[in-house]
């Protein structure tokens, strides 16, 4: 008998009575001014926010940005945001290393946790956001959930795809407690929020 | 009395060991509180955090009655996504699996995420003895893999270990500078080093937080992006999964994504939180689904609910005998008030000790965001053990003077005035004898003039009739009967 059969039989003979399906009628939440919330989760997540006010400023918002971090290579999938180095075009993600900063459309930013939903549809290769040395996502003031459940109404997967929640850069605590920013993905993480 | 070292290598002795170094227990122990109060500010912030902790639990206990459902409905819809789907019936199944996908495409170099499963399979090990070179890339696991220690915490692999130590074990394998300590350094050390090995792995693996059936997808959370560089550069992924991680839908994964991270670290949410359907274009997702024992844990209405767990760590942060007694007293691959439950559901004979190492104080079950009955499960399992003649016998005789003495007033009352008396009267090598385990590294502490009960009897007059004994004493544990 193969091990499929032999784990789901052995689950199957195992399993208590069905349980009734959960109540989520009591989780959420909705906050009075979701934006100022998100500002206070992104810094509480080590991230940065900067409030753009149109489309038109943005790609003079990132180049301000790329200036202070001093980066050179810069890869952007944002319409209206050009970057150096074009990523559609590198098939190998080996040839991302040493990107300096890349610019990635997020769908929405969540006010809970300041979390950013970034689509692997939206981008090539799906390295790019977290090998590049530093990482800012675009997301229109419009599309500011309140919390992961509004979050994950908003997402689904119809076919193969990936998709990722990003909250500030990358960090680790491991030494000691001490926190440290920038462990193997980006040292910093800006949220434009547009609008 | 209660933990008199009669069973060689058990958690008591292990302990003894740790706790010889006073001033690094101490130390250990405010490590680990600090998490703790992280965790509590962070569920603070959030208004409905007991609702999702309920909701948390309702959803467990449904996934818990349709497992076998589920699990075909991930694999449907996984493949359906171009993801290869594997069940391995145990951990030498589970090993074999991930070697021979290696192997099949020449793989030698191999970078890891986290994974308390694969820790529980041995399958480094395994894969080294073959030829194949494993690189763990979460810091903390990257430092104890270097000393060839296992992780002592499931969160924080390292937790253990001063940076001081850590600065030398940096010097001598990755030739930083002598003396160097600072984190912030030695984290940047380990990036450099890591970013290679990233870069020129064949092949990554990851653990799974959830696997969702309605989507086919996996989740991998981190904060250091360790999961998705190694499934973002080399085009073979391979997630490693217990039954138990499955739930329904997105909707539920999102009850649970909530807690995780503020349960574990007091983040809100982790940096990243990825969500793998089918691989790369042009690459590979292999699922291993792993059964490994936890059918067996399903059958045993005492222990099912164990599999609730989401390996947050948020028991291990706030257990006084974790935190003053360390990961590597338990013995197993999962410490902690958990780990000390979910070993001796598994074998209670190889953990006999393991369901002792707690004070039954109840905190597990206070910060547990599915709700698990931690310490009703470890008492349960004293019962059992006491019923299989399990327990050594010191502590068993132990355990039976004092189920004798708790079992009438008269004779609890009698010895509370005998204790009271030796306190005020006995000379100190009398108190602090060979028989004082307690003692050891303590004080005793200063005898009340009178006892509750001699207080109530003179503010309030005649004692109201004994309750019924009810479940969950833990003077019975000994003598009362095993449960189920």
């Amino acid at each position: 008998m193969d091990s499929r059969r032999r784990i789901l039989d052995a689950l199957r003979n195992a399993s208590p009575p069905a349980a009734p399906a959960p109540d989520l009628s009591r989780v959420g939440v909705r906050w009075d001014d979701p934006v100022a919330r998100l500002t206070d989760a992104v810094a509480a997540v080590a991230g940065k926010l900067v409030r753009v006010p149109d489309r038109a400023g943005l790609a003079a918002a990132v180049a301000a940005l790329a200036a202070e971090l001093g980066a050179g290579r810069i890869g952007s999938a944002v319409e209206g945001v050009p970057g150096r180095v074009d990523l559609s075009a590198i098939s190998d993600p080996h040839g991302l290393e040493g990107l300096g900063l890349a610019v990635l459309p997020g769908a929405f930013a969540v006010a809970e946790n300041g979390a950013v939903w970034v689509s692997g549809d939206a981008f090539r290769p799906r390295a790019t956001f977290v090998i590049t040395e530093h990482l800012a996502l675009v997301v229109s003031v419009r599309d500011v959930v309140h919390d992961m459940h509004e979050a994950y109404r908003r997402i689904a997967f119809p076919a193969a795809g990936f998709g990722t929640f990003i909250a500030g850069p990358s960090k680790t605590a491991d030494i000691e407690q001490a926190l440290v920013i920038g462990a193997h993905g980006a040292r910093s993480c800006t949220l434009f929020l547009v609008g | 009395m209660s933990s008199l070292p009669v069973f060689q290598g058990g958690h008591p002795e292990a302990a003894a060991r740790f706790v010889e170094n006073e001033p690094r227990t101490h130390w250990h122990d405010q490590s680990l509180w600090f998490v703790r109060e992280k965790r509590d500010r962070a569920a603070s912030l959030v208004p409905d955090w007991e609702a999702l902790r309920d909701a948390a639990a309702g959803i467990r206990a449904h996934v818990r009655g349709r497992l076998p459902e589920l699990l075909e409905e991930f694999e449907r819809n996984a493949v359906a996504r171009g993801a290869k789907v594997h069940w391995a019936a145990d951990a030498g199944e589970h090993n074999e699996i991930v070697h021979r996908i290696l192997a099949e495409r020449g793989v030698t170099r191999l970078v890891k995420s986290k994974s308390m499963l694969t820790e529980e399979c041995g399958l480094n090990p395994y894969l080294e003895a073959r030829g194949i070179e494993v690189v763990d890339t979460d810091l903390g696991e990257r430092i104890v893999q270097l000393r060839h220690e296992p992780p002592s915490h499931i969160i924080f692999p390292a937790i253990h270990l001063k940076r001081e130590e850590i600065g030398e074990l940096f010097h001598e394998k990755l030739s930083t500078p002598a003396g160097l300590s600072d984190p912030t350094k030695l984290t940047e050390a380990a990036r450099g080093h890591l970013r290679q090995r990233f870069l020129r792995a064949q092949a990554g693996l990851t653990g799974v937080n959830f696997a969702v059936a309605e989507t086919g997808g996996v989740v991998v959370c981190t904060n250091e992006g360790n999961a998705d560089m190694g499934t973002s550069l080399p085009p073979v992924h391979i997630a490693c999964m217990g039954v138990e991680k499955i739930v329904p839908s997105l909707e539920h994964l999102a009850v649970l994504i909530r807690l995780l991270a503020r349960s574990a670290t007091g983040q809100p949410v982790t940096s990243y939180t990825s969500h793998f359907h089918g691989p790369m274009p042009g690459g590979e997702l292999h699922i291993v689904v792993v059964d490994n024992g936890r059918s067996r844990l399903l059958a045993d209405p005492a222990v099912r609910g164990l599999l609730a767990c989401i390996r947050c760590g948020a028991c291990l942060n706030t257990c006084p005998v974790y935190r003053r007694s360390g990961g590597y007293s338990y013995g197993w691959v999962v410490p902690g008030p958990i780990g000390s439950a979910l070993a001796a559901a598994r074998d209670p004979a190889s953990h006999a000790t393991l369901p002792f190492a707690s004070t039954l104080c109840g905190s597990c079950d206070a910060v547990c965001p599915v709700r698990i009955p931690i310490h009703d499960t470890l008492l349960g399992e004293r019962r059992t053990l006491a019923a299989r003649g399990l327990i050594a016998p010191g502590k068993r005789l132990g355990l039976a003077l004092v189920g004798l003495l708790l079992r009438s007033r008269a004779s609890y009352e009698a010895a509370g005035g005998l204790l009271r008396f030796a306190l005020k009267w006995f000379p100190r090598f009398l108190l602090y004898g060979p028989w004082n385990v307690w003692g050891r590294r303590r004080e005793l502490p200063a005898p009340p003039v009178e006892s509750f009960r001699q207080t109530w009897r003179r503010t309030r007059g005649p004692l109201p009739s004994p309750a019924p004994r009810g479940k969950g004493s833990p003077g019975t544990s000994a003598g009362g009967s095993p449960r189920g």
